[in-house]
């Protein structure tokens, strides 16, 4: 028998039932909740007269919609209000742990599974949150759902699914320190294209992806949906199981010692076949910047705006010029050259401590130039309550940075953290595309050094222009 | 979801690729706790120009929108599909898809054609000579045919999704079917459970 891939091994565990010519059966080992994707869906179980078949694999936290104001202002929008407070008494009626604005456990869906221990190698989890792949990086099958679908698995813990094709995508060699988890998934997503991941599960592989930190792991698994890959997936190694060690929702003592050695076999055999395999080489990245509406538009933050006449396809040219429209770019100018208004330091991508620290580390003893507002949005509450432990909070407030409750925040503009027409942003969130974070708003994605270098200099930076 | 048989009715030419779901129903309209109404939001930042083909007259009322490749790419909001049946689409063509979103379609009876770029142009043009022409999608047949031109071309749906469109089958029923199939894997699943782990308040309990 030849070997299995991880996802091969996932899947097989989680066979519920195959029936002849219908879709297979998966069962649902954890279900994240949250209050834009799961009113309707609560409302279908009310109609039909379900219950929630497994309120303790079902969590719950308010993150879309939740203002990052001081928690003494009240949520003004009326309809945000009262979609906040549905999440909230579906929970109670239906018997599903919920964290409410405010509560100590209350963050972005994608980072308090892992930060809570409750996202584990070999689990399937998922969300009505196209970015639920960011679970992925602790070796589990994680994949967003759509509110039919949080209904479904509400009422049956399981969800009808086709079994995925796989791909491999091999980053070798060790990344250049310049060269952050952010610059590798936007390097993947350019080369596969925004099309290019649909229908696989995506197992990142190689030297360089076993040097990052598991939160590392977290920017790169978030993103696979934006090559059009629905899960993204890293094999369990020691780095997944220190990162585990200690949390709340993992076994201690012995008991931990005997899940780790179970944790350990979700790795894909040696011998495992992948259907596709891309390599790319670790020490040709550099840092990205988009520059486009979508998240395959990437250049080399050393590199010019494109021109659409350097594109043969018609398809892409065209794609090209609506985007550079819609963005106010001239081909040709350097990226450095083009001023930003806002920074965004936040978001399901890159909105860790690890983040944090990177970015305030650059932020340190400089000041954010008078043109830009700059905001640091932490993922949770406990990544803010850390970072504030570490002072991070003083560096970036020192620094002339906006120091925010949790949420995803200016990711999308759901809640008041938004682009006016026009504004230009660079932002460690995961999607540009048109309106994205606010009518008419321009979105750069980068990674958090390059977001605090950028709003230090007013401009498209690097950290090292910062302090020279 | 109600049964899809066949799919009758004018044509939009979107003409645009990577329409993601964030520009199908703006974020804006994701506070809404109600499943319907979201017509009005569809495509509402485009809408803005008069310009923009779902403004012109000639394509009012119509129920097939077709469009460029990867169509509905983004989020997971099935607001999206929510919005394109509002306001009146019943299919939608286009070379490629966003798998969740083909997920999302499938779940609420909105019928996903893919037809090959070539395809999708030829029939662009169709539209754009005789807006009025008619275009029927045949969910049995699994084709796509503008009847006064005699232009037909097949696509495909997986027989399962076929089923369900063509039945009208609720997937939550489907799946009970499997239900002590369920119950014997929950004898032997890892799942960890979280029960005993936090308290009523959602506040950690010390283990
Ligand atoms: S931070 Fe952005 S991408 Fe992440 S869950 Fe929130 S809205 Fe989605």
């Amino acid at each position: 028998m030849t070997g299995r891939t991880l996802y091969e091994k996932i899947w097989d565990e989680h066979l519920v039932a195959a029936p002849e010519g219908e879709s297979s059966i998966i069962y649902i080992d954890l279900h994240l909740v949250h209050e834009v994707t799961s009113p309707q869906a609560f409302d279908g179980l009310r109609l039909s007269n379900r219950r929630v078949r497994r309120p303790d694999l079902t969590l719950a936290t308010a993150d879309h919609n939740v203002p990052t104001e001081p928690l003494s202002i009240p949520v003004t929008d009326p309809i945000s209000r009262r979609q906040l407070e549905a999440l909230e008494e579906n929970c109670a009626q239906f018997g599903v742990t919920v964290f409410p604005r405010g509560h100590e456990n209350q963050g972005i869906v994608h980072v308090i599974g892992p930060e809570l221990g409750v996202t584990q190698p070999g689990m399937t989890i998922v969300c009505g949150d196209s970015h639920t792949s960011t679970h992925g990086a602790l070796g589990a099958l994680a994949f967003g759902i759509g509110t039919s679908e949080v209904e479904h698995v509400l009422a049956t813990q399981t969800l009808p699914q086709q079994r995925a094709k796989t791909m491999a995508v091999v980053v070798e060699g060790h990344a250049p320190d310049s060269v952050s988890a952010k610059d590798i998934v936007l390097a993947i997503v350019s080369t596969l294209g925004t099309g290019g991941g649909a229908g696989y599960v995506i197992e990142y592989r190689g030297a360089a992806i076993r040097d990052l930190s598991m939160e590392g792991r977290m920017t790169l698994c978030n993103m696979s949906i934006e090559a059009g890959a629905r899960a993204g997936l890293v094999a369990v190694d020691d780095t997944t199981i220190e990162y585990l060690r200690g949390r709340a929702g993992v076994p201690s003592g012995d008991a931990f010692e005997e899940a780790a050695r179970r944790w350990r076999t979700f790795v894909s055999d040696d011998d495992a076949a992948f259907d596709k395999t891309v390599t790319l080489n670790a020490a040709d990245l550099v840092p990205y910047v988009t520059w486009g509406t979508n998240p395959a538009q990437v250049v080399a933050l050393d590199g010019v705006v494109p021109d659409p006449a350097d594109f043969d396809d018609a398809d892409e040219k065209s794609t090209t010029e609506r985007s550079l429209a819609y963005m106010g770019l001239t081909p040709g100018t350097p990226i450095k050259d083009i001023p930003v208004d806002v920074v965004f330091i936040g978001s399901c991508t890159n909105s860790r401590i690890e983040d944090l620290r990177a970015a305030a580390a650059v932020a340190r003893g400089q000041h954010v130039a008078p043109s830009v507002r700059a905001l640091v949005v932490p993922g949770s509450h406990r990544v803010k309550i850390q970072a504030e432990t570490e002072g991070l909070d003083q560096v970036f407030l020192a620094a002339g940075f906006e120091w925010r409750e949790p949420g995803c925040s200016m990711c999308l503009g759901m809640n008041p953290d938004q682009l006016a027409p026009g504004q230009r942003s660079a932002s460690t969130s995961n999607r540009n595309f048109e309106g994205r974070q606010g009518r008419g708003g321009r979105t750069h994605l980068v990674s958090p050094v390059v977001a605090a270098a950028s709003a230090v200099l007013g401009r498209f930076a690097t950290p090292d222009e910062v302090n020279s | 979801m109600k049964a899809v048989h066949v799919i009758e009715g004018r044509a939009v030419p979107l003409e645009r690729s990577d329409v993601d779901t964030d520009q199908i129903i703006p974020s804006d309209w994701l506070k809404r706790v109600e499943r319907t109404g979201f017509g009005r939001g569809l495509f509402s930042e485009w809408r803005d120009d008069p310009s923009f083909v779902l403004n012109d007259a000639q394509f009012a009322g119509a129920s097939v929108l077709v469009a460029g490749p990867r169509f509905g790419t983004g989020s997971s909001r099935e607001h999206a599909v929510w919005a394109l049946m509002d306001y009146g689409f019943q299919a939608v063509v286009a070379p490629s898809f966003g798998d969740i979103f083909r997920n999302n379609s499938s779940k609420q009876g909105l019928v996903i054609a893919q037809l090959s770029v070539s395809d999708v142009e030829e029939l662009t043009s169709l539209i754009r000579e005789d807006p009025a022409r008619l275009v029927v999608i045949d969910v049995e047949k699994m084709d796509v045919e503008v009847p006064a031109t005699g232009w037909v071309r097949s696509f495909v749906l997986d027989p399962m999704t076929r089923e369900r469109l063509l039945n009208g089958w609720d997937d939550i029923g489907l799946t009970l079917r499997h239900e002590s199939d369920i119950t014997t894997f929950e004898s032997h699943s890892h799942a960890p459970s979280l029960r005993g782990l936090f308290d009523q308040s959602g506040h950690l309990l010390a283990r």
